[in-house]
């Protein structure tokens, strides 16, 4: 093979093991090394044993030489450190978690294990996925392989930032407001929310639950589509999940290479005030080049876009702050020295939690006590049906929304972590789709004259997840932005 | 007490008959050393979510339908927010906005008076898991945590210690009888808050109220409410004011004492809980656990009086026990003698249960052996004396009472001619008595009968030996 194994994505990897051209030895062996020389620069990992990974990687070298088939089969990610992965440390980028090894495999995990998958490494995440910069973790700020000077994004800053810089050919994230897609944008990669309830939640640690939502990122749709197809579908232990059938998603996806009849909405309210023109230019020619692809374009309204933010600062906050309570040092995790029950619990909540989660802590608590309660949460829950029924009535016009994926290209390091409410902003695109519960896809669409990558975000109704997939895709083969790579 | 009026109310906690606990899948028993039927969901792992234990919700249901509740048809999970070492989440799952039963009543009786008591709800919810206190520490056994426990509600209609503790007492014998838990209150089965308050006589609102946190004895619910009403009774009449307040009882001391606020103060912060669908039935569904309801205590112990011509007495004894009540129907049918299947029953059965320390599950002598015996009673093959005998075999050993009469050789003496022979030698060996007899005491045949049974060794059946002696007697 002439190019370095490292650069190879999920898919391309699956099927050099299975035609037997590498083994998933020289593979993870190779991903280790550049490992190895990048993470003193990234921080993008939060653990990796190459010895475990070789072990595992030799076990599935030797299953295929057995005979296993397995579409996966030796094929390494890296996961973000919320999701369990049995044997590995957890930590939700926390003090807290501090020490904590999983004692179970989160559902997604299980099921990517089954088909083969090699659980490589565990990637930075601000703590408890709360933030927009995976400045937060107490494992330190990820640097953007793009520009080390740059945030990567969050919370999903450090998949994000392992995947662009091949330090893994795809990850698995998660997204709670733009978690997964606004480090996609920012680190030149394609990020996936798929719809709330398609996959199950089941062993990542909770932030807001009504909101989060496991998903893939990879260097491509349809690397991030057999990630999605091989973690979906109802789970016993998510009550939430749906039982609706996923579907042959990468079949489906290579049925439509164009975009003709493809109706794309354009929410005014996307292309407004706070948009970076460079942001604006490169998303705009995006939707050029999906309209030369036979889309038709249609004007929409998402009227009630502008509250989601405040929407989601209030039931985001309320949801982790029971979430969070389990955390008190009693069963597992880091235990502060103390007198008595109470004290332990307050050192050990001071010391191990970092500020952000606090601040969220106390802002949740406070909306559910006595007396606001019906001012805050019970508010907050209309709006989010307003907001759902803004998506609900764009979607009869149009099969998908396309749109930037964040204001801006990524921020510096230290420029936001001190203005919260700035940070918070972040989201105003990404947001309203967790607060409706649907799916949502970031795909890269082009570099600013600075260097920096953005993306286009394509917006589904519930559970069309393979149709934007199959948008995404069509886009991707047109173009060969993701395909761009920074010189890390 | 006599001019003011107390009204208690009930929170009552029942730990359900299920096979696994509220949310996971681990095993639901008391049993078993600490922390081994334990999971991520339960201890609170990250990342653990829930699954709602669809068997906990038919049997918080059907008690609903046994006290006619409202079943919804949508009911909804929130979580309960506090801090303690013994909830593993820190928020407990419960039922506030959208319980599973609305309204519903019991009926109690209490010194004849028959009354009734009004249910505010039922919710579904999960146990917390047990702490022992230690000297220097606590210990936490994460067993419990999460078995799952329905809450009823009732409204503040009971007047007295007396009716409390008879309405928990209906309540026990309803859940037993529909399986619905053991109720077994020395393994913390039944838990109950007790609110209390008093009020004026010819007043209506309701006096200023305490709660009595987590009792778990009928005795001691009736104690300590003895000792609670009594208390606001004096604190009123000595010119004090009542608190609105959390009181733990004593039960050493035998009085009830304030807890400190930090114990009780808490906003609760309820809210959704996300992780859990609502509970959606439908009206068929709910139709079909009616129709597995059995017949309950009240009912049975009606028709008990009607069918089988029991006196109430008999039919609230046998009644009270379904296993129990099951086995009475099965030897009155089998015999036909209902009131002679109830003497046994009440009696021997019972009795032999009680010394043995056996539940009727575990008896060796079925209802149709028992049957059997009152038959051979009643054809006087045995007498009544022998078939206690008899009794004690097959509560023993099991097999066929026939057998046994047989084995034992316990058969009657109904042969006249031997009967005569044991009535001649009576007669002969007690000439006083015989003249006793002859002047016109009548006592006196009674000790030769006895005498009779002693020659018989027991055998003789009483009234053909008074029969044969009167014969020989009068000749």
């Amino acid at each position: 093979m002439s190019t370095a194994l490292f650069e190879l994505g999920f898919l391309e990897a699956a099927d050099a093991l299975a035609k037997k051209e590498i083994t998933s030895q020289e593979l993870v062996q190779a991903l280790l090394t550049r490992t190895e020389a990048l993470e003193p620069d990234l921080n993008a990992l939060t653990w990796w044993d190459a010895e475990t990974a070789l072990a595992e990687a030799r076990a599935a070298d030797a299953a295929r030489a057995a005979g296993d088939e397995r579409p996966w089969l030796g094929v390494p990610i890296t996961v973000k450190d919320l999701l369990n992965v049995k044997g590995q440390p957890c930590t939700a980028g926390s003090g807290i978690l501090k020490g904590y090894v999983a004692p179970y495999d989160a559902t997604v995990i299980a099921r990517l294990r089954a088909a083969g998958c090699v659980c490589l490494s565990r990637a930075n995440t601000d703590e408890f996925a709360m933030g927009s910069s995976t400045e937060t973790s107490v494992y330190g700020t990820t640097r953007n392989p793009w520009d080390l000077t740059r945030v990567p994004g969050g919370s999903s800053g450090g998949p994000a930032a392992a995947v662009a810089a091949r330090l893994a050919p795809a990850a698995l994230a998660s997204d709670t407001a733009g978690s997964i897609r606004q480090p996609a944008a920012f680190c030149g990669i394609t990020g996936f929310k798929p719809t709330y309830g398609r996959v199950s939640r089941y062993g990542c640690a909770a932030f807001a639950s009504s909101l989060d939502q496991i998903g893939p990122m990879a260097r491509s749709v349809e690397d991030a589509a057999a990630l999605y197809q091989a973690m979906a579908g109802q789970d016993v232990h998510d009550s939430t999940t749906s039982a609706r059938p996923v579907g042959d998603v990468l079949g489906d996806m290579r049925t439509a290479p164009n975009l003709k009849g493809v109706r794309l909405g354009l929410p005014r309210q996307h292309f407004a005030e706070g948009l970076d023109p460079e942001v604006e230019k490169l998303t705009r020619a995006a939707v050029a080049q999906c309209q030369a692809l036979g889309a038709e374009l249609v004007d929409v309204d998402l009227p009630h876009s502008p509250y989601g933010i405040a929407c989601y600062y209030v039931l985001g906050p309320a949801e982790a702050s029971a979430n969070l309570a389990r955390y008190d040092g009693v069963r597992y995790g880091f235990r502060a020295a103390a007198e008595d029950v109470q004290q332990m619990y307050e050192q050990t909540r001071t010391q191990g939690f970092g500020a952000e989660v606090k601040r969220r802590i106390i802002l949740g608590t406070y909306v559910l006590s006595s007396g606001f309660y019906d001012a805050y949460y019970l508010r907050a829950q209309k709006v989010r049906m307003l907001i759902r029924r803004d998506f609900e009535r764009a979607f009869e016009q149009c099969d998908a929304l396309i749109g930037p994926v964040t204001p801006t290209t990524a921020f510096r390091i230290g420029e936001k972590i001190a203005d919260p409410l700035q940070m918070y902003l972040g989201d105003i695109y990404t947001v309203n789709v967790n607060l409706a519960g649907i799916c949502g896809l970031s795909v890269p669409c082009g570099v600013t004259p600075d260097g920096l990558p953005a993306g286009v975000h394509l917006v589904g109704p519930a559970f069309e997840d393979t149709r934007i997939l199959k948008i995404g895709a069509a886009y991707q083969h047109a173009t060969d932005w993701h395909l761009q790579r920074p010189k890390i | 007490m006599s001019d003011f009026i107390p009204s208690i109310g009930l929170e009552v906690h029942v730990q359900l008959k299920t096979r696994t606990k509220m949310f996971c899948a681990c095993a639901a028993h008391d049993e078993g050393e600490p922390n081994t039927a334990v999971c991520p969901v339960c201890l609170g792992l990250p990342g653990a979510m829930p699954v709602i234990n669809r068997e906990a919700i038919r049997k918080t249901a059907k008690v609903g339908l046994m006290i006619g509740s409202e079943i919804s048809l949508r009911s909804t999970f929130d979580r309960k927010n506090y801090f303690y070492p013994d909830m593993s989440k820190n928020y407990q799952i419960t039922q506030q906005a959208l319980p599973l039963c609305i309204g519903g009543t019991v009926e109690i009786e209490v010194g004849g008076q028959k009354k009734v008591i009004r249910v505010h709800h039922i919710h579904q919810e999960e146990d917390v898991a047990k702490s022992t206190h230690m000297e220097t520490s606590t210990e936490i056994d994460f067993n419990r945590a999460s078995m799952a426990l329905m809450e009823l509600v009732t409204e503040p209609d009971m007047a007295s210690p007396d009716e409390a503790v008879a309405f928990l007492t209906a309540l026990k014998e309803m859940l037993i009888y529909a399986d619905i838990s053991d109720c077994n209150l020395e393994m913390g089965h039944v838990r109950c808050d007790v609110n209390s308050s008093i009020r004026p006589v010819g007043t209506d609102p309701l006096g200023v109220k305490s709660e009595l946190k987590n009792m778990n004895t009928f005795k001691g619910i009736h104690r300590a409410l003895t000792y609670e009403l009594e208390r606001q009774v004096q604190t009123l009449r000595a010119g004090g004011t009542l608190a609105q307040e959390t009181r733990r009882w004593d039960d050493e001391a035998g009085i009830t004492l304030p807890m400190r606020s930090k114990e009780y103060a808490h906003d609760y912060r309820y809210f959704p809980e996300p992780d859990l669908p609502p509970v959606v039935l439908t009206p068929d569904r709910v139709a079909a656990w009616r129709a597995e309801l059995p017949e309950l205590p009240a009912a049975r112990r009606k028709r008990f009086i009607q069918d089988y011509r029991l006196p109430e007495y008999d039919a609230g004894v046998l009644t009270a026990d379904k296993a129990i009540a099951d086995y009475f129907e099965a030897v009155a049918q089998a015999s036909g003698n209902f009131k002679a299947a109830s003497n046994w029953v009440m009696g021997e059965l019972l009795r032999a249960l009680g010394e043995k320390g056996l539940s009727i599950g575990e008896v060796k002598i079925t209802p149709t052996a028992l049957a059997q015996l009152i038959g051979l009673v009643d054809a006087k093959t045995i007498s009544s004396s022998a078939a206690k005998d008899v009794f004690q075999v097959l509560f023993d050993e099991g097999g066929d009472p026939a057998a046994v009469v047989k084995q034992k050789g316990l058969a009657q003496v109904s042969d006249t001619g031997a009967l005569d022979d044991f009535a001649a030698q009576a007669i002969q060996a007690n000439e006083k008595v015989v003249a006793d007899f002859q002047s016109g005491k009548e006592a006196a045949l009674q000790f030769l009968v006895g005498q009779v049974m002693k020659l018989s060794r027991g055998k003789a059946n009483p009234q053909l030996a008074a029969e044969a002696l009167r014969k020989q007697l009068s000749r």
